[in-house]
């Protein structure tokens, strides 16, 4: 699978309050609610700016703090489909695949803001259009690939009713 | 080669050996989820096709976050919660009960060796009863409450030993804000820590409780304490579940290991808006404040809200501050109503709110106004994080916020406890 879209370019540290407040998580189920609200502490115009297929590009530690699963869903809501970051904190790493938000670790201090991203989800590799370069993501695990590839763990246990078993490629 | 109390936990999980590293689809003892995430995981659950859960008795609601709700809408969500734990036959813990990690390892129902999820990332401080606990999102919490499974990646672990005797005044929770300000938010992303050493050791249960809960500020995914005989005997006194305790093998392999001496310890403050941001309140400098929370599932105990009665005792709280006090749970508050400490600490201005989360996320209770300066004995400090991102958060210790409270700025509660 190939995704297109523009990076905006956030740092370390990233935590899930920021992702949304929990301030507005509590109160609905509305994810496009939710959606207007994102990065909305430390980017007010944020959701304004993003267009669907979007990338968020960070740096260490994306995602840290509460286990909120809000915060991967939002970000999809508010068109964002990816997350590209140096590394990303684990209960939102976990998140992001289960809710089919695309997340990927490697190197992106050279990404810019606004450059033109696009990944291929099968081979890793990551290339700036912009700046004419390819960064090579850090592999998933086969369970995580499966999960995606299914959409999310709310369709894949529809269809399977129980967890991949690791190690074992489901065909 | 020895295995880690992670290592071990997961092979008893999974019936078969692994090491960090492998990853394993494991049987999870209990699942906790709280009315901020549980509401999603029900979502989940009908859109999964749910039809029972694997085991009621290991699926465990709690109403703390905003407890009692403040918004037609917020009821709604915990409606949703009673429906299903009624239709389910599962047990949910109503408002007031207390914080969700309070109730976990005070009702007993996790036990020492135990692998626990749960829908809040503070699940990891069963660790310091010797559970592999961990946080997950919504969706999980579904897919683990209908088939009782969770995968997980063993992690690697890194030893911390806290070598030394704690001066008086200063307390755990000096000791894991030092500890998070040496290894930082994310120094231990994806790894387990045990922590060990003679401060470890000496302290009381609830004393550790504040430790592993603050595992995940460092981005661990545990947070573990072997058991010891107070922890043994802590557990029997609550729980009718009989269990095992997993210990480390003395040739256990570690990632490092790390050692820190705390007898010249200070009260440690964390500056807004990082919990690793760390400064002895020595070298902190004036900072007015005008709210002091006491509370949360870091130090809502009982030991907490002792030492603060003791600060607060025949004195006034500075009258440009509230003093918010949210004891850890019902039994708690119990207990601070008998012993006088309520007595003591509203007396003296505080204002007690219900047995919950309290201020702590921001959702009721306490928000602070624009430019205020909070301190606070929760675990996190982000902006916005307590409602109001124009507010200032400090996160200290029960003595240092009791201290500070009555002056009216920052103080190190040194000085009271002469
Ligand atoms: S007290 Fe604060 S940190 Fe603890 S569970 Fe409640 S909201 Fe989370």
């Amino acid at each position: 699978m190939i995704l297109k879209g523009k990076a905006h370019i956030f740092g370390d540290d990233i935590n899930t309050d920021y992702i949304i407040s929990g301030k507005y998580k509590f109160k609905t189920l509305d994810m496009n609610e939710l959606g207007k609200h994102v990065m909305e502490d430390i980017d007010p115009q944020f959701s304004q700016k993003v267009e669907i297929g979007d990338f968020i590009v960070a740096g260490k530690n994306f995602g840290c703090g509460s286990s909120r699963e809000q915060a991967p869903r939002a970000l999809l809501a508010s068109g964002i489909r990816g997350v590209i970051a140096s590394s990303i904190a684990r209960i939102f790493f976990r998140n992001a695949i289960n809710c089919g938000l695309v997340a990927l670790e490697c190197d992106t201090s050279r990404i810019q803001s606004g450059d033109e991203m696009e990944i291929n989800l099968t081979t890793g590799k990551i290339n700036d259009l912009t700046q004419n370069f390819t960064i090579e993501a850090a592999p998933l695990p086969e369970v995580m690939i499966q999960i995606l590839n299914e959409g999310g763990l709310v369709s894949y246990f529809k269809k399977h009713g129980s967890f991949p078993e690791p190690g074992k490629s489901q065909s | 080669m020895g295995k880690t109390i992670a290592e071990k936990i997961f092979e008893r999980k999974t019936g078969f050996p692994v090491k960090a590293g492998d990853l394993v689809i494991a049987r999870i003892d209990m699942a906790m989820g709280q009315d901020g995430t549980t509401p999603l995981a029900i979502q989940s659950f009908e859109e999964m096709g749910g039809k029972k859960v694997f085991d009621p008795s290991r699926i465990i609601f709690i109403i703390d976050h905003n407890a009692p709700s403040q918004l037609e809408a917020i009821s709604q969500l915990h409606d949703n919660m009673r429906k299903f734990a009624e239709n389910y036959g599962l047990t949910i813990y109503e408002v007031g009960c207390g914080v969700c990690h309070e109730i976990m390892v005070a009702k007993g129902l996790v036990v020492p060796g135990d692998l626990v999820i749960g829908a809040d990332s503070h699940t990891c401080t069963y660790g310091a009863i010797g559970a592999f606990s961990t946080g997950v999102g919504s969706t999980e919490l579904a897919a683990a409450m209908i088939s009782g499974q969770l995968w997980f990646k063993v992690p690697e672990t890194i030893l911390i030993r806290i070598n030394g005797t704690l001066p008086p005044g200063v307390y755990s929770k000096d000791v894991i804000l030092y500890l998070a300000s040496q290894i930082g938010a994310d120094g231990a992303t994806y790894q387990a820590i045990e922590f060990t050493g003679p401060i470890i050791d000496r302290l009381s249960v609830e004393e550790r409780l504040t430790i592993s809960n603050m595992a995940v500020e460092l981005g661990a995914k545990a947070g573990i304490i072997a058991p010891d005989e107070k922890t043994l005997t802590w557990v029997k006194q609550r729980t009718i579940k009989s269990f095992e305790p997993i210990y480390p093998d003395p040739d256990a392999v570690y990632l490092k290991e790390l050692t820190y001496d705390c007898s010249t310890l200070t009260p440690q403050v964390a500056l807004p808006h990082r919990v690793d941001t760390v400064t002895s309140i020595d070298s902190l400098g004036e900072v007015v404040i005008q709210e002091a929370y006491l509370g949360t599932c870091t130090n809502g105990r009982s030991v907490d809200i002792e030492v603060a009665a003791k600060i607060l005792q025949d004195k006034k709280v500075h009258p440009k501050v509230r003093l918010i006090v949210a004891p850890a749970s019902k039994e708690i508050l119990l207990e601070a109503i008998e012993k006088g400490w309520i007595e003591t600490i509203v007396k003296a201005g505080g204002v007690l709110v219900t047995p919950g989360c309290g201020p702590c996320v921001g959702t009721h209770q306490g928000v602070p106004g624009d430019g205020w300066n909070v301190v606070s004995t929760a675990n996190r400090n982000f902006k916005g994080r307590m409602g109001n991102n124009k507010a200032f958060i400090y996160l200290a210790s029960p003595a240092t916020v009791a201290a500070s409270a009555l002056e009216g700025k920052i103080t190190d509660p040194r000085k009271y406890l002469r």
